[in-house]
């Protein structure tokens, strides 16, 4: 029996007048995640089908669990649609699992094949009734559901199994977007939550060398190594920020610096959105987490930019924000205890409702806007691949 | 004289030798030296340090570490290195003992392990009144699973079982002894993985503690590992800060690390094919040595075609392996870790008569080995045992 994966579309069939461009992306992500893998993928208007060889499957199962836009996933049996054939392989594959009730589930988009779907439901499970000992149906709450899909081209499907997918869009369904990374444990499920709806990442790590260590940007860099797993690249921009915050410690109050600060990031992001033609900036604000994320200060650092900021995580508790981190496996980096450029100047007493035109005056101070022209000069560039970077190949 | 006659890739000191002694240990592969090399002197951070060359070390050792788990399709388990596979399963077995003191004090373990698994539970007996059980096994040196289900019954902390045994080559049925296990969630499993890697395929699920080393498949010395089940704890046996792993401290031997992770991918590499090599001159080894009347042949057919036990009647190995060394031809007595004992322990677990087990030899082969080379050693061979038996017969 050959046995494939079926792919089960998500939200992504609700999208009618789009489907096929969903479907393509999908099918583009799955191809490029498998491309190491002697397998051929057939794409459909109501699902894909993976043919693969056979000791891979254990390989491609987690590497599929990490693909946006898919709903469920079934490993099945790809049998000639013959009831006598049905028949013998549905014992062979109820021989490998443990149940004691069962029941059949039958589509049938072949309508040629002689019994309807009722009909062939209950013909099977008499059969299988027959032929194994001490086991009962319940179509209610059954150990085992035993799915016969009998398809077009005397094809029939058989499996028992379901797999849950992402769900979500396709990585690439939506344009571009960047992401501030910062190391902490929101930033990562905010770029986990954009990429779910579709959205191709580049993430942005401010860098405030030498008063953070190069750990901390190790840090950033494994976590693009977590989140880069649901996508095939992600570019990660090393903004060298030590000159503007060195400035802003200078010129502003204290209670101001870290306002200020958001305020010069938002200006660096739009700019660099700009130049790498993204339409969003996307980070992991939690709206009263921290003095610089309440509304009133979101509304003031937000008035320096046009662009749509995208905050995934705004609304969700530090608790429901933890097991996304832990379920997405950046929490145990994110808690690595290394300073990053939010944390290094922090003022005991930052302002919760700062002012606009008090920002407008600090920054008035100094000439920030070379400075920023400086910096996006400066700023370095990696880009982070899925696969395995090669670059120790000869070494390893 | 011998050295024109003689075609085969290993030499020493400039010569040319039969080398038929690869479960010993193996010539380290070209490519795996100069991982190790390079390394050495490229990446010269300690790997625990802050600084960029810490990283660097630190990041090549992970990816290392990655590659080892990938390739031994464990990326969910965890790995420490060691000096060796006997470090490995001393820390396997003594670090275990010491952790779980709310279990039973007993291990079950075979008489076909290793000196590093017998002598170490041995240790645990004598030192801290561990119980230790012996599971039967049959003439084929085959564990007896009905036997292995009555002593898991009385409760164990820990069952201790080589995949491939290093004297005789026998394969354990490791699927049947998984299966038996699923009914005992609170005893541990560790496999002695040495002799198997990069021979035969080996399956690390539901295994909590597997061991190998790497100049068992072509890397270099000094080097073995544990892969370890994330939820299974350990005492260490070398304490100090947390290194390449929390269960066994000491600068992280970066390069000997990358070049463990190198040998095993070369080992993997097309393993089917080097089995099926392997077997093919085992095949034809055996047919020949059998037409010996005074040999037995040890290793049968549960055993990996690598390893080739037997017996010679009336002629002491140790005289007849050097016998063999003076055509520049090597094989063991026993195995090589254990060379002061004279009568092979896992023969005498076979049951065999002492005759047997203390006439062995073993003869171990591997994808490098040659027909060429078989048929020259076939030849050394009857030249060797001519000469042994005529001294024999005359005395």
């Amino acid at each position: 029996m050959e046995k494939v994966i079926l792919i089960k579309y998500g939200e992504l069939t609700t999208k009618k007048g789009n489907r096929n461009f969903f479907i393509k992306n999908l099918y583009e992500m799955l191809k490029h995640k498998l491309k190491d893998y002697d397998v051929e993928i057939i794409k459909e208007m109501s699902r894909m089908e993976i043919i693969f060889t056979n000791d891979q499957l254990e390989e491609i199962l987690p590497i599929i669990k990490h693909v946006f836009g898919i709903h469920k996933y079934h490993v099945a049996y790809k049998i000639t649609t013959d009831l006598s054939v049905i028949k013998k392989q549905i014992i062979n594959i109820l021989d490998l699992v443990k149940f004691k009730t069962f029941k059949v589930e039958v589509k049938r988009s072949d309508k040629s094949f002689p019994m309807n779907s009722v009909e062939l439901s209950k013909h099977l499970g008499g059969y299988i009734l027959k032929n194994k000992p001490d086991i009962k149906v319940d179509v209610h709450n059954p150990d085992v559901i035993m799915h016969v899909e009998i398809k077009a081209n005397n094809i029939t499907y058989l499996y028992t199994n379901e797999y849950h997918g992402l769900g979500g869009y396709p990585v690439g369904s939506q344009p571009k977007a960047l992401l501030m990374l910062s190391g902490g444990i929101d930033s990562p499920v905010s770029g986990y939550l954009a990429m779910k709806r579709g959205i191709k990442l580049e993430a942005v790590y401010f860098e405030a060398l030498p008063h953070t260590s190069l750990q901390a940007r190790e840090k950033v860099i494994s976590l693009v190594k977590k989140l880069v797993t649901y996508t095939d690249k992600i570019i990660l921009h090393i903004v060298p920020f030590t000159e503007i915050q060195e400035a802003i410690y200078k010129v502003a109050p204290h209670s101001y610096g870290i306002t200020i600060m958001r305020r010069m990031m938002y200006r660096i992001m739009e700019q660099l959105a700009n130049q790498r033609k993204a339409y969003a900036i996307v980070n992991g604000e939690s709206i009263g987490q921290v003095a610089s994320q309440t509304l009133t200060s979101m509304k003031v650092i937000n008035e320096v930019t046009n662009l749509p900021i995208i905050r995934p995580v705004a609304c969700l508790d530090k608790l429901e924000i933890i097991d996304i981190a832990k379920k997405i496996d950046t929490y145990d980096i994110s808690i690595l205890p290394y300073e990053d450029c939010c944390t290094i100047f922090v003022p005991k007493h930052p302002v919760i409702n700062p002012n606009s035109e008090e920002c407008l005056k600090i920054e008035q101070k100094y000439d920030f806007n070379n400075l920023i022209d400086d910096t996006l000069s400066k700023i370095k560039t990696i880009t982070i691949k899925d696969q395995e970077e090669k670059q120790y190949e000869g070494l390893l | 004289m011998y050295l024109f006659f003689c075609y085969n890739n290993i030499s020493v000191g400039g010569g040319k030798v039969i080398y038929l002694d690869y479960s010993a240990t193996t010539p380290v592969n070209d490519e795996v030296l100069s991982s190790f090399i390079k390394v050495s002197k490229d990446y010269i951070g300690n790997a625990n340090s802050l600084h960029k060359l810490g990283f660097e070390s630190r990041n090549l050792m992970q990816s290392a570490e990655q590659q080892v788990l990938k390739l031994f399709k464990s990326l969910d388990k965890e790995v420490v290195f060691t000096s060796s596979a006997s470090e490995a399963n001393n820390l396997s077995i003594v670090g275990i003992a010491q952790k779980y003191p709310d279990r039973p004090k007993r291990i079950i373990t075979t008489k076909l392990e290793h000196a590093s698994v017998l002598n170490t539970v041995e240790y645990l007996k004598r030192m801290y009144d561990f119980e230790i059980e012996y599971v039967e096994n049959d003439d084929n040196g085959q564990i007896d699973l009905i036997d292995l289900r009555r002593l898991l019954d009385k409760g164990a902390l820990l069952v201790s079982i080589t995949a491939v045994n290093s004297e005789v080559g026998i394969k354990q049925d490791l699927k049947s002894i998984k299966r038996i296990l699923k009914d005992y969630p609170q005893t541990f499993l560790h496999v002695d993985g040495t002799q198997a890697v990069g021979k035969i395929p080996v399956d690390l699920t539901d295994i909590a503690l597997f061991t190998c080393s790497a100049h068992k498949f072509f890397g270099l010395k000094g080097i073995g590992c544990l892969i370890k089940d994330k939820k299974v704890i350990l005492e260490p046996l070398i304490h100090g800060g947390k290194s390449q792993s929390i269960y066994r401290s000491g600068t992280p031997a970066v390069s000997l690390i990358v070049s463990f992770a190198k040998a095993l991918r070369l080992a993997l590499e097309n393993l089917d094919e080097k089995y099926q090599h392997v077997e093919k001159l085992s095949l034809l080894l055996k047919k020949e040595l059998s037409t010996y009347p005074n040999i037995k042949i040890n290793s049968n057919t549960f055993c990996i075609p690598h390893i080739l036990n037997i017996s010679i009647k009336g002629i002491k190995p140790e005289t007849l392996i050097h016998s063999l060394e003076q055509y520049d031809c090597y094989v063991s007595t026993n195995t090589a870790c254990s060379k002061d004992i004279s009568s092979s322990k896992t023969l005498v677990a076979m049951h065999q008569p002492s005759q047997i087990c203390t006439s062995s030899i073993r003869i171990s082969l591997s994808y490098m080995t040659t027909e060429n080379e078989i048929r020259e050693f076939l030849k050394i061979f009857q030249k060797s045992y001519d000469a042994l038996n005529f001294r024999n017969e005359e005395n």
